[in-house]
């Protein structure tokens, strides 16, 4: 029997900018015309103040480590166990939820405000998902 | 909303807690709530307010045989009946109603006839958090922690004391699931849930319910116990998604909760004798001793460590046991009520003696939600 699968987004028509740049390799956020706050999760307006003019952009990719746990029960599908879920604050201010590749699980690799850098895990054809791994450099 | 115009009279817990196979979820509501009627003398027909979560509140009318002229469904989670609280206490006040009934039971463990729970898919947290492997509650409401620690120099030792004190408390009272006492050393050597969280800093996860009657204070005397007034209450939510809290050295709807009851109540963290802090995992009596404004956030591990919330400590805190030790169904916020009323009745089994103010507060999801119940015996 195969293995039940990770969580999948289904994406919706006001987070496909996100998903589509996903998969061209860009980390994109959003950016209110009128304030200029960046915000996540995706919204086609400012959730500071209210406006309906908001642009898309490419954030730097850039973050630190904000906070995690290092999972091991119960067993997420499709993940294996342990498996640090963290949150990254991102240099253009908001922060989102990522898992931490190419290091370690173990809290002595995860220093909490250690630089991270975005890259991209490709599931499949149809989802490429932004992750963090340790900055290099 | 004034003090002391509604009080709780009827107050009572399932028949049995723990592991119940043998009854459904709907089954475990209308145990609690006949015991609640039993309590106070009432039948169905008195009834004519309905406050409940997860469940529908027609549902509960129905299978009680209630015919309601004010109805609360709101769902935030744990703590959704402290907000049936504060709902039900303006209710009565505005004269929507009389008699509110307030019910929550869970078959957490034995999942007989529990409603789902799942995230959908395409919502922001389907999407932007689940992909990541969250999965249930010790995955996710741990998460702020590390930074909490980090920012207010809190030790993994402090952070265990909480599981150890509340077993202090929770061998006092028959009806805890958990009562042989437990030293830092077993909780920081029990099986890893999700680091820094151990398996004795996560709650219990029990069958169970409970549910209380409100009226107005007037009226209240007339009822068989010594009537527990809501004397002050307050509200809020954040956010669905645990990442996107604003901060996590704090929670912001715990932060608007707490002080919001304590203004309304009129009193100072120096009146009150007995605390409840709605506490899934560990950490949680922490946020809450510094978010209600009882100290700076970086006293709190000390405060626990050295004992001061124990039995015969300054402030007692989770004097059930707590989510952590007492029983958790998956929603604990019903239970931290149901022991503030006992102990302001002077009923407890770990009876905080002269207790004349409880302050109950309760979290709702992954710090989704808050909602603070104060109560007092005075009038």
């Amino acid at each position: 029997m195969a293995e039940p699968a990770r969580a999948r987004p289904k994406i919706t028509p006001e987070t496909q900018h996100y998903w589509d740049g996903a998969k061209a390799g860009e980390l994109r956020l959003q950016r209110c015309d009128s304030c200029a706050h960046a915000y996540f999760p995706p919204r086609p307006f400012c959730p500071k103040c209210g406006s309906r003019g908001v642009s898309v952009f490419k954030a730097s990719g850039k973050g630190t480590l904000y906070s995690y746990v290092i999972n091991h029960r119960p067993l997420a599908p499709g993940f294996t166990e342990p498996h640090a879920i963290a949150v990254v604050e991102l240099e253009e201010g908001p922060r989102m939820m990522s898992n931490i590749l190419d290091c370690p699980q173990t809290p002595e690799a995860l220093e909490l405000d250690m630089k991270l850098e975005v890259t991209f895990q490709k599931i499949d054809d149809n989802l490429t998902l932004p992750q963090f791994r340790p900055a290099k450099g | 909303m004034r003090r002391n115009q509604v009080a709780v009279v009827g107050a009572a817990e399932t028949t049995k807690l723990g592991v119940i196979p043998d009854m459904s979820q709907i089954q475990l509501h209308a145990d609690a709530a006949l015991n609640a009627m039993a309590d106070c003398g009432l039948k169905p027909s008195d009834i004519d307010g309905v406050a409940t979560a997860v469940e529908s509140p027609q549902q509960i009318a129905h299978y009680l045989g209630i015919t309601p002229s004010w109805v609360d469904g709101t769902s935030v989670g744990g703590c959704s009946f402290m907000l049936h609280v504060r709902h039900a206490a303006a209710a009565i006040e505005a004269g929507l109603c009389k008699t509110v009934l307030i019910t929550h039971a869970e078959s957490g463990k034995s999942m007989i006839g529990k409603l789902p729970r799942s995230i959908p898919a395409d919502s922001l947290q389907g999407q932007f958090e689940a992909p990541y492997g969250i999965y249930g509650p010790p995955s996710q409401f741990p998460i702020p922690v590390l930074r909490f620690m980090k920012t207010w120099g809190i030790t993994h030792e402090q952070l265990a004391m909480v599981a150890v004190v509340q077993r202090e408390w929770a061998a006092k009272n028959p009806r805890a699931t958990m009562k042989d006492p437990i030293t830092v050393a077993d909780v920081l050597n029990s099986r890893m849930i999700a680091y820094p969280f151990r398996l004795l800093q996560c709650c219990l996860v029990t069958d169970g319910g409970g549910a209380l009657i409100m009226t107005s204070a007037d009226r209240a005397k007339d009822f068989p116990h010594k009537p527990v007034y809501v004397l002050g209450t307050g509200e809020s939510v954040e956010t669905p998604m645990v990442s996107q809290m604003e901060s996590f050295n704090s929670s912001r709807a715990f932060k608007v909760a707490g002080p919001t009851a304590f203004r309304e109540a009129g009193i100072s963290h120096s009146d009150v004798d007995h605390l409840m802090i709605y506490d899934a995992f560990a950490h949680l009596p922490l946020f809450g001793l510094g978010d209600l404004g009882f100290m700076p956030y970086e006293e709190t591990g000390k405060f626990i460590a050295d004992g001061n919330t124990r039995p015969g400590g300054k402030l007692p805190l989770n004097t059930n046991g707590g989510g952590l030790s007492y029983m958790h169904s998956g929603m604990y916020g019903m239970y931290a009520l149901q022991e503030s009323v006992r102990q302001m009745r002077g009923i407890a089994p770990a009876q905080v003696e002269g207790a004349k103010i409880s302050v109950c507060h309760g979290v709702g999801g992954m710090f989704a939600a808050s909602g603070t119940i104060i109560f007092t015996n005075e009038k």
